[in-house]
C-alpha cells in the first residue's frame, strides 16, 4: 500500500477511475502513512472516521460511474479552515475546544467535488510565523533532515499542510498565503504550492489573520496537482465581499509546456547583498531553463521592493490587531477563570490564550493604527502598498511572468531565529511583495542546497492570470525534475 | 427667536447640535440576513456574522444602502458617490467583532438642511453635517442574575443611521422641533420608524453657551436622551450647570455626559482616564462603497411628497395657515386623510372639521387616526351635508358624534333621526312668529335698542325647531320680523 502514498493526484484519479484501487484503499493508506509520521506533528486534529465515511461514499459515486474532480482524494485541511463539527483552533489555546457549525467555503467546495479529509493541519498561531514552531499544539517538523540530523522547519506558515504532502501522509492540502505562508513551506518542503490571485478564493469561514491580504490556495507535490485543487478551491462567493466575481479559468489545460516567446521579468531588487550564493546559482539555473524553452529573459525593476517587508508588517498587524478582537472568552473559546472583573477577564483570556507571536504582532498593529501614529504608520503603509502594485502593473506591461527566489534560504532547524523576531520576518522578504499586490505567485521546488534541502523558484504572475503562472510553473518543473524525496521517508520506507 | 438665558453676569446664548441614531427599517442586518425585527425573544435574530464566529465575513444590505440615500435625499443632503465603512475599535460585551463597523472620513451622505416650525409660528433652517452608515451593538442584561451579566445580540448588526446636525440649534424649543421635524420625515420616507420608546431612534445632544456674539464655548455631549421631553429637560439643565460654572469663573470640561430621568440630571459617564482611542482604520473585509448618479437619480424618483413641500402646498393649494397646516402635515397619514376630506368640499371647513373635531376626540380617547371608527370619506360626506344646507353645522357636531360611535354614515344618521335642516320658509316663519307671541317684553325692548337680544330670538327658534331650523333663514325672517 505504501505505493499508492506516492501517487499524484492525477494518477490516483486515473486509478480509481480504472479501478486499480478503490478511494477506500488510496485513504487508508495516507491514514496509516498519518498515523506513522505523528512524530511530525502535522496534524493538530486527525479525522480518519470522516475521511473513511468519506471515501466510501466516493467508491460509491466511481461504482455508480458519477465520479466527481476529486472523488476519493485524501487531503490535509489548514486548522484555520473551519469545518463543521470539527475543532478548529488556529493554532491557539484562545480557541481550542471551538467546533464550528459551519463548513468553510474553501473546504465545502473540495468536499462537493468528492475529495476526503484527512484531519486538521497544524500551522503557526493565527497563521502568524515563518517556522511553525508558534503553535499552541507544538511544532511541525519537518520531513526532511539536515546533514547533521538536525530537526527543521516545515516553513510557515502553512507548515502541516506541507510536511504532510512532503511526508505522503496527504495527496494535497489546503493552505492559505498572507505573506508567503504558502510558498515558503513549498519550498521547504520541496513541494509545490501556489498563491492565487487575491479575491480569487473565498475567505468566507478561514478564521481571517489580515483580510486584505489573506489568501486560500493548494498545496501538492506536482504543478497539476496544483491546477486540480486549485480549480476546486476557486470561484464566486456572495458571502465575501472581496471575493470577485470572476470565471475560474481551466488551470489545468494552461500547463501545455509551450512557454515560447514569453517574456519572463527578472527584477533586479531581489538580488538581495548578502544573498547566499547557492539560492543566486539557483534563480539562475531556472533563467536558463526558461530560455531553453524559448522565453526571454528582460531585467526589471521593482523600486519599492525594498519597502515591502516593513509596509506587510505594518499592515498585517493592523489588521490583526482587530481581526483578533473577537477572541474575548465572552462567546466561544478560552475564558480565563481567575478573573473578577470584565477588563480583567478580558485581559487574563487573551493573556493565557494567545502565544507571544500573536501578542507581539497585535501590539505592534494596535500601535500602528492608535491616534498620533496612524498617519505616519498605517497611511503611509498603505501609499507603499500601492506603489508596490504599480511596480509591479508597470512591469506587466512589458513581461509576462516574473521569476525569482521563493525564499533567502533552504529550511533552518527548529530553534534558530527564534531571539530575533526581525530575522524570522526576513524569510518573506520574496513572498510579501505579491500579497501586497494581490497578485498570483508560485512556488515550484527547483533543486537542493549544500546540505541536501529542497529550495524553490517563485513565478508571479498578472492578476488574474494564474494560468501563465501555471504554464511557466510547469516548464521549470518539468526542467527540474526535482525528485528528492524526504530522509523521513525514507528511513521509514527502509 | 433665540432664546436667551440671563445668568448674574448677563445673558448667555445656547449653542447646541444633534447626533440622531435611527434604526432604518429593514428586514435584515447592515451586514447580514438576521431579522432586523424589534422585540424578539433574546439571541433568536443572530447570524454567524452577528456573533462574530470565527471566519465570518460582512456582506454589505444594498437596501440599507437605499434607504441611507433616500433619507440623504429628504435631508435636502448631498449623496457621496464613494464612502468607506470602517471599524471603530473597542472591547464591549455586546460588540462581538470588537469593533463597529461604521462610516468615519467618508459617509455616505454630505452636508443638507432641514427646515424646523417654531411654536411661534416661525421657521428656521438647521444644517445638517452628514448622514452615516453603522452597526447597532448588542444588549447587556445585568438584572437577570446576582452575580452574572447576559449579552443579547439581537440588535447586534441592525443598520442605524447616525445624522448629525450642525451646531445651529439655540434653545429647547429648537431642539425638540428639531427632532420632531426630523423623526416626521424620517416616518414619511419610510426610513425609520422613529419609535424613541422602542429605542429605535435616539438622540446625543452637543451642548455648550457662549455670551452672544463670543466664540464658541466648550462643549459637553448629553448620550441617553431618549424622548423629544427628555431632549428638553437635559438642555435646560445643562445648561443651567455650565452657566454657573463659568459664571463661578470656572471652565466646562468637554466630556461625555449621561442624561438621568429620573434624577432629572446630567452627570460624566466615563472618566478621561478611560477615553478610547478607537482605532478608526477602513474595513478590509469590505470594498469602497460605490454609488452612481443614476442609482441616486432612480431613488430621487420614489421619494414621497416631504413634509415641508406639503405644507407648502397645503397653504397654496388649500389657502391653510401656517398653523393649520402644520398640524395637518404631521403625519403621512394625517395629511391623505385631510386631503381626502377636502378633496369634494370647502378645504379651510375641512381643515377646520379634521383638526378640531376628528382629531380632539381620537386624541382624547387615545385612538390613532389608523383606528379612526369616522373614515375620511365619511367626514367628507358630513361637511358635504353642511355645505349643501342639508343640515347645521351645529347638527353636524351631534351627526358626527353619532358617526364617531357607531360609524354609521352621515346621511344615515341624519335621515334615521330626522335631522335634515328645514329650510321652508313658511314652517320658519310660523315658529318665529310663535316666539315673537311669546315674549312681548323681549321684542319690546328689542326693538327699544337691546340689539343683543336677537341671539335670544334665534335661539327659542332653534329650540322650537330642534336646531333643524336654517339659520341663515331663520336670520334672515327674524330680522324682518323685528324690524
Amino acid at each position: 500500500m505504501d505505493k499508492l502514498t506516492h501517487l499524484t493526484i492525477e494518477d490516483a484519479l486515473a486509478g480509481l477511475k480504472n479501478k486499480d484501487f478503490t478511494a477506500t484503499e488510496l485513504t487508508q493508506a495516507h491514514i496509516d502513512a498519518m498515523e506513522a509520521n505523528r512524530d511530525l506533528n502535522a496534524f493538530i486534529v486527525e479525522t480518519p472516521e470522516i475521511a473513511l465515511r468519506q471515501a466510501a461514499e466516493s467508491d460509491k459515486r466511481y461504482a455508480a460511474g458519477e465520479a466527481r474532480p476529486l472523488d476519493g482524494i485524501p487531503f490535509a485541511n489548514k486548522d484555520l479552515f473551519c469545518t463543521e463539527g470539527v475543532q478548529t483552533t488556529a493554532a491557539s489555546k484562545i480557541l481550542e475546544g471551538f467546533v464550528p457549525r459551519y463548513e468553510s467555503t474553501v473546504s465545502a467546495k473540495l468536499f462537493a467535488d468528492g475529495a476526503v479529509m484527512l484531519g486538521k493541519a497544524n500551522l503557526d498561531q493565527f497563521a502568524m510565523g515563518s517556522s511553525n514552531t508558534t503553535s499552541a499544539f507544538g511544532n511541525v517538523i519537518s520531513p526532511w533532515k539536515a546533514t547533521d540530523g538536525k530537526d527543521l522547519v516545515p516553513g510557515g506558515s502553512s507548515g502541516g499542510s506541507a510536511a504532510a504532502v512532503a511526508a505522503r501522509m496527504a495527496m494535497g492540502a489546503t493552505a492559505t498565503d498572507t505573506g508567503g505562508s504558502i510558498r515558503q513551506p513549498a519550498s521547504f518542503c520541496g513541494i509545490v504550492g501556489i498563491k492565487p490571485t487575491y479575491g480569487r478564493c473565498s475567505r468566507w469561514g478561514v478564521v481571517a489573520f489580515a483580510s486584505s491580504l489573506d489568501t486560500p490556495g493548494p498545496l501538492a507535490r506536482t504543478v497539476k496537482d496544483n491546477a486540480l485543487l486549485l480549480a476546486s478551491m476557486a470561484g464566486h462567493d456572495p458571502k465575501d465581499s472581496t471575493s470577485a466575481n470572476r470565471d475560474v479559468p481551466d488551470f489545468v489545460s494552461a500547463i501545455t509546456g509551450d512557454i515560447k516567446g514569453l517574456k519572463i521579468g527578472i527584477p533586479k531588487e531581489f538580488k538581495l547583498d548578502g544573498m547566499p550564493a547557492e539560492i543566486e546559482k539557483l534563480w539562475e539555473q531556472g533563467m536558463a531553463w526558461l530560455k531553453e524553452a524559448g522565453a526571454e529573459m528582460v531585467e526589471i525593476s521593482l523600486p519599492h521592493t525594498k519597502y515591502a517587508l516593513p509596509t506587510y508588517y505594518i499592515i498585517a498587524p493592523a489588521e490583526a490587531s482587530s481581526n483578533l478582537a473577537r477572541y474575548d472568552g465572552v462567546r466561544y473559546g478560552h475564558r480565563s477563570t481567575e478573573s473578577k472583573t470584565l477588563d480583567d477577564m478580558y485581559k487574563k483570556t487573551r493573556a493565557e490564550g494567545f502565544g507571544d507571536e500573536v501578542k507581539r504582532r497585535i501590539m505592534i498593529g494596535a500601535y500602528v493604527l492608535s491616534a498620533g501614529y496612524y498617519d505616519a504608520y498605517y497611511i503611509k503603509a498603505q501609499k507603499v502598498r500601492r506603489l508596490i502594485l504599480q511596480d509591479f502593473e508597470k512591469a506587466y506591461e512589458t513581461v509576462d511572468a516574473i521569476l525569482t527566489p521563493t525564499a533567502p534560504s533552504g529550511a533552518f532547524a527548529i530553534g534558530e531565529n527564534e531571539d530575533d523576531p526581525i530575522k524570522m520576518y526576513l524569510n518573506d522578504v520574496f513572498t510579501v511583495t505579491a500579497n501586497l499586490a494581490g497578485i498570483p505567485a508560485m512556488s515550484v521546488p527547483a533543486g537542493l542546497d549544500a546540505n541536501g534541502l529542497p529550495l524553490g523558484l517563485q513565478i508571479l504572475g498578472r492578476a488574474w492570470d494564474e494560468e501563465t503562472v501555471f504554464k511557466v510553473g510547469g516548464v521549470v518543473e518539468t526542467a527540474a525534475q526535482f525528485s528528492a524525496i524526504p530522509q523521513a521517508i525514507m528511513k521509514k520506507a527502509a | 427667536m433665540a432664546k436667551l438665558i440671563q445668568g448674574e453676569t448677563g445673558e448667555w446664548e445656547m449653542v447646541i447640535g444633534m447626533e440622531v441614531h435611527a434604526q432604518v427599517i429593514a428586514k435584515s442586518k447592515l451586514f447580514s440576513g438576521a431579522s432586523a425585527q424589534f422585540g424578539a425573544e433574546p439571541n433568536t435574530q443572530v447570524s454567524l456574522v452577528d456573533a462574530a464566529m470565527p471566519g465570518m465575513l460582512p456582506v454589505l444590505n444594498e437596501y440599507v444602502v437605499e434607504q441611507a440615500i433616500k433619507t440623504g435625499l429628504g435631508l435636502n443632503s448631498k449623496i457621496n458617490n464613494t464612502s468607506v465603512f470602517e471599524r471603530k475599535n473597542y472591547f464591549y460585551p455586546d460588540l462581538p467583532q470588537g469593533y463597529q463597523i461604521s462610516q468615519f472620513e467618508f459617509p455616505i451622505v454630505g452636508e443638507g438642511t432641514i427646515e424646523i416650525d417654531l411654536p411661534d409660528g416661525t421657521t428656521k433652517e438647521i444644517g445638517i453635517t452628514r448622514l452615516h452608515l453603522e452597526q447597532d451593538a448588542g444588549k447587556s442584561v445585568h438584572d437577570q442574575h446576582p452575580t452574572k451579566s447576559f449579552v443579547d445580540l439581537n440588535r447586534s448588526g441592525c443598520a442605524l443611521m447616525e445624522i448629525v446636525s450642525e451646531p445651529d440649534i439655540r434653545g429647547p424649543e429648537e431642539a425638540a422641533a428639531y427632532l420632531s421635524k426630523l423623526r416626521m420625515i424620517l416616518r414619511y420616507l419610510g426610513t425609520c420608524d422613529g419609535n424613541m420608546e422602542e429605542g429605535s431612534m435616539r438622540a446625543d445632544v452637543n451642548i455648550s453657551v457662549r455670551k452672544p456674539g463670543e466664540k464658541l464655548g466648550i462643549r459637553a455631549e448629553i448620550k441617553n436622551v431618549n424622548s423629544v421631553k427628555a431632549v428638553q429637560q437635559a438642555i435646560d439643565f445643562e445648561v443651567a450647570r455650565q452657566i454657573e460654572i463659568l459664571e463661578d469663573g470656572g471652565e466646562v470640561v468637554q466630556e461625555t455626559r449621561l442624561w438621568d430621568p429620573a434624577k432629572q440630571e446630567t452627570r460624566p459617564m466615563r472618566s478621561k482616564e478611560e477615553a478610547h482611542d478607537y482605532r478608526y482604520f477602513p474595513d478590509p473585509d469590505l470594498l469602497p462603497l460605490h454609488v452612481s448618479n443614476d442609482q441616486i437619480e432612480s431613488i430621487k424618483t420614489t421619494l414621497p411628497e416631504l413634509p415641508d413641500e406639503k405644507k407648502h402646498r397645503f397653504m397654496n393649494e388649500y389657502g391653510l395657515s401656517l398653523y393649520d397646516s402644520s398640524v395637518l402635515i404631521a403625519e403621512q397619514r394625517r395629511a391623505d386623510y385631510y386631503e381626502t376630506v377636502a378633496n369634494d368640499n370647502d378645504s379651510k371647513l375641512a381643515a377646520n372639521w379634521v383638526i378640531n373635531e376628528l382629531l380632539g376626540i381620537l386624541n382624547k380617547n387615545e385612538t390613532p387616526l389608523a383606528d379612526s371608527p369616522v373614515s375620511a370619506a365619511q367626514l367628507a360626506g358630513l361637511i358635504g351635508l353642511i355645505s349643501d344646507n342639508t343640515i347645521s353645522g351645529k347638527i353636524a357636531k351631534d351627526v358626527f358624534a353619532e358617526m364617531y360611535a357607531s360609524g354609521k354614515d352621515a346621511a344615515v344618521i341624519v335621515e334615521e333621526k330626522g335631522l335634515k335642516q328645514v329650510t321652508d320658509t313658511g314652517a320658519i316663519e310660523a315658529v318665529i312668529d310663535e316666539v315673537i307671541a311669546e315674549n312681548p317684553d323681549n321684542v319690546t325692548a328689542y326693538k327699544g335698542g337691546k340689539d343683543k337680544l336677537f341671539g335670544f330670538f334665534v335661539g327659542q327658534v332653534m329650540k322650537k325647531m330642534q336646531g333643524k331650523a336654517n339659520p341663515a333663514a331663520v336670520n334672515e325672517i327674524l330680522k324682518k320680523k323685528l324690524g
